[in-house]
């Protein structure tokens, strides 16, 4: 789950880490008024869980009350596409905040390094860009170090690498005690990425964490019940929808609405639809076990996305019995009214029984098909091909 | 021969008194693994179905023989379970658990690979030896002993894979899930080292998916140590990036953990990548068969 980056200079407060303060809102009246209270000049900055705002036009620097009116409204209600074509993402509301006395920018991080098993600090003295293209220009310019899991990461080990990283002399107790608080953040919140991007010092050689991009492992939000509420808002309805109703689901562009079991079957039969030529429109798993009811959930959710023209059910019964996915079906079909046309694929356990009952009902826009491929070769032909 | 489990596995369930792990502890039962206990603290001196039930893992080790064990305890004490299992003396712990917070396993995984434990998952649907034992919730009948090794982060589509092998008149070795989480015990190299020694694999299917670089590093470890033929499939091509796509390790962040980089990488070492489920299990017997 991604913090937006006032939701993550929050938790930087709570654990010590100096940032600048500021206030939320979602309209303009609103971040007009807190630009006014803050003072000028302050800064604007769109709250989007994408990076590149900057370049997209969503972070201003307002002088005076019209300066604030004008962005706050360029701001608000803007879409911003990310740097690898993620989203777009809708501007919900932005972050006023007093502007900063900048002397230098810098890089600071704290990312879960997944390959070696252990959490990775990286800091650059060259701040305030893609870091991604600092490091691939010179990798000298990124200082890359692991922490050791099973000892503790103290002052000293955080000023070694700040120091390695050729901060400002004057800087280092203040960087490494920030470096060493992301660490403790990672820790105490699950945090999987913190990054401070940039990390600056002010011209009254004060360390300050001007932005936060921070992912909260979902995994953990049972222990963390302020994260917790923040994992309940979703703007997408579906998405919304998917929540409430426990289901897996994952909204995507396209036509061809699928459910399939297990996480790995789903991905690849969005896969095999793709290359059958159709657009999904959603990634759906239905989960190891499912009963009829969830079926029914899953087919409401992938119905009211209004793209969707066809429905693949790709189902590999393990634990999952084919029966219970077959009355799931034939239920939901009764329930909410599916018209829309149904390609069944049915394998594994019980899958004899599932057929009868689809056989039974007789519905008159199922499609069945044997296999995985068939099937998705069917659904994208129904769907009106691709979209 | 076999992978990680056989006839001489003696089988501890940690969860055994719960819904899912006396449903699967007795499966696995029924399939001719030996459960020699269930442990839960609290309940040592229960019974279920036969099967003694102990307070800790270490109990179930000294008094029971247990070699193995296999955690079915609720995601947020599963970490906890896990660092026990590692300490009770057992050789190898397979955690079916999904939804364990990552920076538990953080320290769970350095602490298996301190003490010299095997780890299996978790999030993992556990490890299959078809006609030797089963330990986890791999339905069996989809898998035939035969001569094919299968590693793979998915469920499901394991056992669609397998089950195309079967109908091919084939079967396998062994069947190891290594689970969908960022951390797990166990990753593609270390099962792929475990299939290339094991006398009774002659092909290797390997099933990946988005999200971390588990795949990019058995490419390169598959050309330098692997002399047995391996057929990969990848899933998660039309993943958007950003999206967590079900297993909470299947993400591509930014531009890294694309399905596509990781059947380059594949390719790259000559390693053979099937379009689909379908087309990989193809590719297996063909190669199998010459």
């Amino acid at each position: 789950m991604d913090l937006l980056e006032y939701q993550g200079k929050q938790l930087f407060a709570k654990h010590g880490i100096a940032v600048p303060s500021g206030e939320v809102a979602d309209n303009v009246d609103d971040a007009v008024a807190a630009a006014e209270r803050i003072g000028y000049p302050c800064a604007i900055k769109a709250q989007v869980l994408i990076g590149g705002r900057g370049k997209a036009g969503g972070v201003k620097i307002a002088k005076d009350t019209g300066e604030a009116r004008q962005y706050a409204s360029d701001i608000i209600g803007m879409d911003i596409t990310g740097p690898h074509g993620e989203g777009p993402f809708r501007v919900d509301s932005v972050w006023v905040e007093g502007g900063s006395d900048i002397a230098e920018e810098y890089y600071a991080s704290i990312i879960l390094d997944r390959g070696e098993k252990k959490l990775l600090a990286m800091v650059s003295a060259k701040g305030g860009m893609d870091i991604e293209a600092v490091a691939a220009a010179n990798p000298a310019d990124l200082t890359k170090v692991h922490i050791d899991p099973t000892k503790p990461f103290d002052a000293a080990a955080a000023r070694s690498i700040v120091a390695a990283a050729g901060l400002a002399e004057d800087a280092l107790d203040e960087a490494a005690d920030v470096l060493a608080k992301l660490n403790e953040v990672a820790r105490e919140e699950d945090a999987t990425l913190i990054e401070v991007n940039p990390l600056i010092v002010t011209a009254d050689r004060k360390v300050v964490a001007l932005d936060a991009k921070v992912t909260i492992d979902g995994n953990s939000l049972f222990r963390h019940e302020d994260l917790a509420e923040i994992a309940d808002t979703v703007d997408d309805p579906q998405e919304q929808m998917a929540k409430e109703k426990g289901l897996t689901y994952v909204k995507l562009d396209g036509n061809v609405g699928i459910l399939a079991n297990g996480a790995g079957l789903c991905m690849s039969t969005l896969d095999v639809v793709a290359q059958a030529g159709g657009a999904p429109a959603n990634f759906l798993d239905a989960g190891g076990g499912s009963k009829a009811d969830a079926i029914v959930n899953a087919l409401e959710v992938i119905k009211s996305d209004s793209k969707v023209t066809a429905i693949l059910f790709n189902i590999f019964g393990g634990i999952t019995r084919c029966d219970e996915i077959a009355k799931g079906i034939v239920t939901a079909s009764g329930q909410i009214g599916l018209d829309l046309p149904l390609v069944v694929r049915l394998d594994g356990t019980n899958f004899e029984e599932g057929l009868a009952i689809l056989a039974e009902a007789n519905l008159p826009n199922l499609h069945q098909e044997k296999t995985m491929l068939d099937a998705a070769r069917r659904v994208v032909e129904l769907a009106g091909g691709a979209s | 021969m076999s992978i990680i489990i056989d006839g001489n596995t003696k089988l501890a369930v940690s969860g055994l008194t719960g819904r899912e792990g006396s449903f699967h502890g007795l499966r696995n039962k029924a399939y001719g693994t030996d459960l020699v206990a269930g442990v839960t603290p609290g309940k040592g001196g229960q019974d279920v179905e036969g099967t003694p039930v102990f307070d800790t893992i270490a109990e179930a080790v000294t008094e029971a023989g247990a070699n193995t064990s296999m955690i079915f305890v609720p995601a947020r004490f599963a970490a906890a379970a896990i660092d026990e299992a590692i300490d009770s003396g057992v050789e190898t712990v397979i955690a079916i658990t999904e939804g364990i917070p990552v920076l538990d396993m953080l320290g769970t995984y350095w602490k298996a690979k301190e003490k010299g434990v095997r780890l299996i998952g978790p999030n993992c649907p556990g490890v299959l030896s078809p006609g030797k034992a089963n330990v986890g919730i791999i339905p069996d009948a989809f898998f035939d002993p035969g001569p094919i090794g299968v590693v793979s982060k998915s469920g499901t589509l394991t056992y669609q894979i397998g089950n195309e092998l079967k109908q091919a008149g084939t079967g396998n070795s062994s069947i190891v899930g290594i689970g969908g989480d960022p951390i797990v015990g166990s990753d593609f190299i270390d099962i792929l080292k475990l299939y290339e020694a094991d006398p009774d694999t002659e092909l290797i299917v390997m099933v990946g998916e988005i999200g971390g670089d588990a795949e990019e590093r058995a490419a390169d470890f598959i050309a330098a140590e692997v002399t047995k033929p391996v057929v990969a499939y990848i899933a998660g091509f039309t993943a958007p990036p950003g999206k967590q796509m079900g297993h909470a390790g299947a993400i591509i962040s930014g531009s890294s953990g694309t399905a596509q980089a990781k059947k380059d990488a594949l390719e790259a070492k000559g390693v053979r990548v099937g379009e689909s489920p379908t087309e990989t299990a193809a590719i297996a017997v063909e190669t199998l068969r010459g």
